[in-house]
């Protein structure tokens, strides 16, 4: 009897923690999103609203005819994240398959430096990486965001783990017998095998990539290759100080896309979480 | 065994498949993490400056520049200080979800829905929550300022941004609801890693939830505790994007971290990309030291264990063997006069 009382008090207190928690996580988005439609006149008065208003055309207005291009930056974004994600994902699975199917000298050492290599970030190597792209004329160019993901250590270390108990050296050695080139197996017999691991690791790469402000910030000074972060960081600017709905709106413009991914595919992206872990 | 011998003769796809990631790597990784460190012992500053000039007289003079700067101090203390009060109220929420929702006791109805809310803010551009959360504590009318008058806290409008505890408390707060959701999940998925026999093994034995957690539950996820320890450690020391839209590093640098530091050093101001590139260096290398250290705790425990376990099984092993071979030497010679018999039986 009192075990079971205390279940039932257990139980309430993890309901309403819970709760509390998830209103936490909706609650700055909610304003925002409210705030994107309402007038300044209207936050100036009451800044919390959870009813929208009919002023989002208008926000809409002011936002555009100032500094602020959400079309730019999201194109930007999208070549720039489809580009990198596409290379990584790509070349990342490609070393993955030469570190589990062939066998080579360097391959245990190489293995070895990937992991040793797995945890620098990129910022503390900037200031040589932007001297590097500035002298051969590059810093405006969206290729020098693409193409460093084609090494990207850490996935290619995620993707051997997946790869060494799902890729049958049978299947590869009669692909052989039928007279297949190793980069047509490759493309044809590994990289289908690999599509859940692919899959995971292409939504973080992706929204990673979507998100960094660091380098972008660093490198793009050309207002038409502005990525969306650099977009929103156009907000806090004093051109926007007082149209409170405008920046709502800009923020909220930013937001959605992520928001509406997110929950379409928030199953895959959850158990991905889970797995890189454990494999990691 | 059976890999070994289909790759032979095809050993030189493994260097052509990986040819790719190494140019890459050496490129746009090792090459810009050597000219880091090398631009860190010269004198390059100014903007759209290249041509480098080693310091002949001093070389280590950006270094001791950087260590001696008062705003590189500041930013490295309050980097390290938003990360250790952001990282305890994270891991323990966060080991306190992973545990409510993995009880097999009591299951939480909807957890599927709490864990796809709780882990939603780590999905969303950092710069614009950033800036969102600038808008939510604005001076003189934002939300939290609606918030405080309706409930009659203050009957005008709080300057909260103009406090630096309040503004450092805020960044704290922001990587602490942005991060909780991930790390519960990854604790999550290494709870449940665990075999649950070893759980039903402590529920005969009575163990209550407390002991469960404790003596179960942590033991068995110190490795997934680890990895959550380091990448956050990294994470953290590289926190820019919130510092740097949020208040730009202010007010008065209580936001300041390291790489907004070094960001400013590099592409603001008088572009000081050599001193910049020393603050990088010392970065970095704490980085690998922290992270090495913190790999070399952890293993260490265990693998000493294994290596006394090992080094005890070879003792006994080896007494054993002396004793056989004693013994075999006793029956050689009681066995001389039967040894007949045993040629007949084979």
């Amino acid at each position: 009897m009192l075990n079971n009382k205390s279940n039932q008090i257990m139980k309430v207190v993890i309901y309403v923690v819970c709760i509390l928690l998830a209103i936490l996580s909706i609650f700055p988005f909610w304003i925002m999103f409210m705030n994107a439609t309402r007038s300044t006149t209207e936050i100036q008065q009451h800044a919390i609203s959870f009813l929208p208003s009919g002023y989002l055309l208008n926000n809409l207005k002011i936002l555009l005819g100032k500094s602020f291009n959400p079309a730019v930056g999201f194109t930007n974004s999208i070549i720039i994240s489809v580009g990198a994600t596409g290379l990584a994902v790509y070349f990342s699975t490609l070393t993955a398959y030469a570190l589990v199917v062939y066998d080579w000298k360097l391959k245990k050492p190489f293995f070895s430096f990937i992991m040793a290599v797995m945890m620098i970030p990129a910022q503390v190597t900037m200031i040589g990486f932007y001297q590097m792209v500035y002298k051969i004329g590059m810093t405006n160019s969206l290729s020098m965001l693409i193409l460093p993901s084609i090494a990207a250590p850490s996935m290619v270390f995620f993707m051997r783990q997946y790869m060494y108990p799902a890729l049958s050296m049978e299947i590869i050695q009669s692909a052989r017998i039928d007279g297949a080139g190793e980069f047509r197996i490759f493309n044809t017999i590994a990289l289908p095998i690999m599509k859940p691991a692919i899959a995971t690791q292409a939504i973080f790469t992706f929204v990673s990539s979507w998100n960094n402000l660091f380098t972008p910030l660093v490198l793009l000074t050309d207002q038409k290759k502005y990525t969306m972060p650099i977009m929103v960081s156009l907000l806090r600017g004093d051109i926007y100080k007082t149209e409170y709905g405008s920046v709502y709106l800009g923020l909220a413009l930013t937001v959605l896309p992520l928001i509406v991914v997110y929950l379409i595919l928030s199953k895959y992206i959850i158990a991905g979480v889970a797995l890189g872990s454990v494999k990691g | 065994m059976k890999r070994k011998k289909l790759g032979q003769g095809y050993s030189k796809w493994g260097y052509i498949f990986s040819l790719p990631f190494v140019i890459a790597f050496l490129i746009f990784s090792l090459y810009p993490i050597l000219y880091t460190a090398v631009i860190g012992f010269t004198d390059l500053k100014g903007l759209g400056m290249t041509d480098i000039h080693f310091l002949a007289d001093d070389p280590f003079r950006n270094f001791k520049t950087i260590l001696s700067n008062a705003t590189f101090q500041t930013a490295f203390k309050n980097t390290v200080i938003m990360w250790i009060l952001n990282f305890i109220p994270q891991i323990a929420l966060a080991l306190l979800l992973a545990a409510w929702f993995t009880d097999k006791r009591s299951t939480v109805k909807g957890q599927g829905v709490f864990k796809v809310l709780f882990y939603m803010p780590n999905i969303i551009t950092a710069a614009t929550v950033a800036i969102l959360f600038k808008s939510l504590f604005d001076y003189p009318m934002s939300p939290m300022n609606d918030l405080v008058m309706s409930l009659g806290i203050s009957d005008k409008p709080i300057q909260f941004l103009i406090s630096k505890n309040v503004s450092r408390a805020i960044v704290i707060f922001i990587q602490f609801w942005m991060w909780y959701g991930y790390t519960m999940v990854v604790l999550t998925s290494g709870i449940l890693g665990i075999s649950p026999e070893i759980f039903e093994a402590a529920e005969v034995d009575g163990a209550n939830r407390w002991q469960t957690f404790w003596q179960i539950t942590i033991p068995n996820i110190k490795t997934i505790l680890l990895f959550t320890l380091v990448t956050s450690l990294i994470g953290g020391l590289n926190m820019f994007d919130i510092p740097k839209l949020f208040m730009l590093g202010g007010p008065d640098n209580a936001t300041t971290t390291t790489s907004v530091f070094i960001y400013n050093q590099a592409f603001s101001g008088s572009y000081m990309y050599n001193r910049a590139a020393a603050a990088s260096m010392i970065m970095f290398v704490i980085i690998v030291i922290l992270s090495a250290l913190m790999f070399w705790l952890m293993r260490d425990k265990d693998e000493e264990k294994v290596q006394r376990q090992i080094r005890q099984q070879q003792k006994a092993y080896k007494a054993r063997q002396k004793e056989l071979q004693r013994e075999a030497k006793a029956a050689a010679v009681a066995a001389s006069s039967s040894v007949t018999d045993g040629k007949e039986e084979a």
